[in-house]
């Protein structure tokens, strides 16, 4: 086993601090007395008394979230659909046009997938709000479920499927009874990314979205572009909160079942 | 029976995402490069020839005659185009090698460290990929501004004499990009060194491979995948990118997502803006399907 040598260590420990101090430094002047946000002026949380009561910041969350919810719900269905056609099913007329669809969305710039689906949504007649937003991240995030769940899904022993199959289950459940609880981590992650790229996303929100839908990251944006301000700084950090508990939350749980799992195993060949 | 429920399983899970992404991915590209021809109006929608299902087989091809490609030309004649696609380019490849250069290192060490401690170190790289691009790109702003934290550590501690001015430069949207995009970069390098078996490089090492030689010659290159993956993951958004340019890079630079977002919301002309996304998507093309390529590679080599 060889050394973690010197210059190994200060490379990563360089990489997180570059990372992680801007988002330090948000967090430390959301608590800023003064309007400046570069210059410290004593602790305070009026920032977020006042945020709390910027009734425009507060629908726009409730926009965003009611969309994201409903987002990443139906994107982790459909992309853990698109996963397992992909695994399961290595031949079938147009894999290769299907595959080329799911991957493409990954890479593509947001531009171009905002203004493809405005048009689309316009051609069809589809009035803009929170449909047509909604719509349009189920579109976007579903790829990166798909990616998610296909990795799970490629180093996932089949030969239980097979015999629950053998068994004279149905494949719908098999699927349900046997494949889905095994993949179940990787389909919530799934859902965890989608969710978060629906709560982040700007650009396709603001060429989808119509009169009453503005969604957070648009209201954030047209702040900033008037000024930097402490307001904004609380916002962020409030959103950086969720986030950090969310993700705690996820590995704490992840981490249980896997405890629970081993200790399962044990005792089930200690039983044999 | 069971054969039959199976049938209808397989069909289902297949049609039915398919179906999404031919109707809301595929589909709308068409109509992009449908409107890309059309000339702009002042209406509801602002373009126009406009095709409708009532006008039937004639009208719709009476209509495809005034279809043109008046704003292809226009786009060619008028050197902010050419130029934002070409900056747009330039931007995208040195933001990527300076990924490179920066997300290289730390992929490695993180491959390096003691077995115990790479799940926590592969956490905190993917933990700022969860908070809000737009927040981490906003984030910036207060450090780089002329008054900045940046200039304020630097003065402060004597290195300068007077602020540098970063901030409404490309060096902000490199900075930008290089931050935003690291993650992406890092992840792929580190599963593909992770990966590497390690008696090859003992191997090296006993034959009297120094170990920077060893590097170049076993270590680099068996990590090519990952670092291909990494520079398109980050090469092919960063050309299209608008919100790093639009905050950090001010209004002098120039880059082809803010000129497509500006065409549309600005000066509300959808059928230029519908033929810069189709050019922009037609550059791309080549990269995303070595990157499609590289992807379906790696999806055979995992089963």
């Amino acid at each position: 086993m060889q050394t973690w040598s010197r210059f190994n260590i200060a490379s990563v420990v360089l990489g997180f601090a570059f990372l992680y101090l801007p988002i330090v430094l948000l967090v430390v002047f959301s608590f800023n007395e003064s309007k400046l946000v570069t210059v410290w002026a004593g602790f305070s949380t009026k920032w977020y008394a006042s945020l709390f009561r910027n009734q425009g910041l507060i629908d726009a969350a409730w926009v965003t979230i009611r969309v994201a919810l409903l987002a990443a719900s139906v994107a982790t269905v459909l992309g853990t659909m698109a996963a397992l056609a992909l695994t399961r099913y290595t031949r079938f007329r147009g894999r290769l046009l299907f595959s080329g669809m799911v991957y493409a969305p990954l890479v593509m710039p947001e531009v171009i997938t905002g203004l493809s689906l405005l048009l689309l949504f316009v051609a069809i007649g589809f009035d803009r709000g929170f449909w047509t937003v909604t719509l349009a991240h189920i579109t976007f995030s579903m790829c990166f479920v798909t990616v998610v769940v296909q990795s799970r899904l490629l180093s996932f022993d089949r030969s239980i499927e097979e015999a629950a199959m053998d068994l004279g289950a149905t494949p719908v459940r098999t699927f349900f009874e046997v494949t889905l609880p095994v993949i179940a981590p990787a389909v919530l992650s799934g859902w965890m990314l989608a969710l978060t790229l629906s709560l982040d996303d700007l650009v396709i929100a603001s060429f989808t979205s119509g009169p009453g839908a503005t969604t957070l990251p648009m209201k954030i944006y047209s702040q900033v572009r008037l000024g930097v301000t402490p307001e904004i700084n609380a916002a962020c950090t409030i959103l950086i909160g969720l986030v950090a508990v969310g993700v705690l939350v996820a590995s704490i749980l992840t981490k249980r079942r896997e405890v629970q799992r081993l200790r399962d195993e044990q005792a089930a060949f200690a039983g044999r | 029976m069971a054969k039959l429920g199976s049938a209808i399983f397989s069909r289902l899970v297949i049609i039915i995402p398919y179906a999404w992404l031919l109707f809301f991915f595929l589909i709308p590209f068409f109509i992009v490069f449908r409107i890309s021809l059309s000339t702009t109006a002042i209406a509801q929608p602002p373009y126009e020839p406009v095709f409708a299902l009532a006008d039937g087989l004639s009208g719709l091809w009476a209509k495809l005659g005034e279809l043109h490609f008046d704003n292809f030309v226009w786009l060619t004649e008028d050197a902010l185009y050419i130029n934002a696609y070409l900056s747009s380019l330039w931007i995208a490849a040195v933001s990527t090698i300076l990924t490179l250069v920066i997300g290289y290192p730390i992929a490695y060490g993180m491959a390096q460290a003691p077995r115990s401690l790479r799940p926590t170190l592969l956490m905190l790289v993917i933990l700022p990929f969860w908070t809000s691009f737009l927040i981490r790109v906003y984030a910036w702003i207060a450090i780089l501004k002329p008054e900045g934290l940046l200039n304020q550590f630097l003065l402060g501690i004597g290195i300068i004499d007077s602020p540098l001015i970063i901030i409404n430069t490309n060096w902000a949207i490199y900075i930008g990009i290089v931050y935003s995009y690291l993650p992406f970069m890092v992840l792929p390098i580190y599963s593909a060194l992770e990966k590497m078996d390690h008696s090859l490089i003992e191997a090296a090492q006993d034959l009297g491979c120094p170990p920077i030689t060893a590097f170049w010659k076993v270590t680099f290159p068996l990590s090519i995948p990952g670092v291909v993956a990494g520079c398109m993951l980050v090469f092919i958004p960063a050309v299209g990118e608008f919100v790093i340019p639009d905050l950090l890079g001010g209004s002098q630079t120039l880059m082809i997502g803010k000129t497509l977002w500006n065409e549309f919301n600005a000066n509300r002309d959808w059928p230029v803006s519908a033929a810069v996304a189709t050019i922009l998507l037609l550059i791309l093309v080549v990269p995303i399907v070595f990157f499609q390529n590289a992807q379906a590679k790696a999806e055979e080599q995992g089963r």
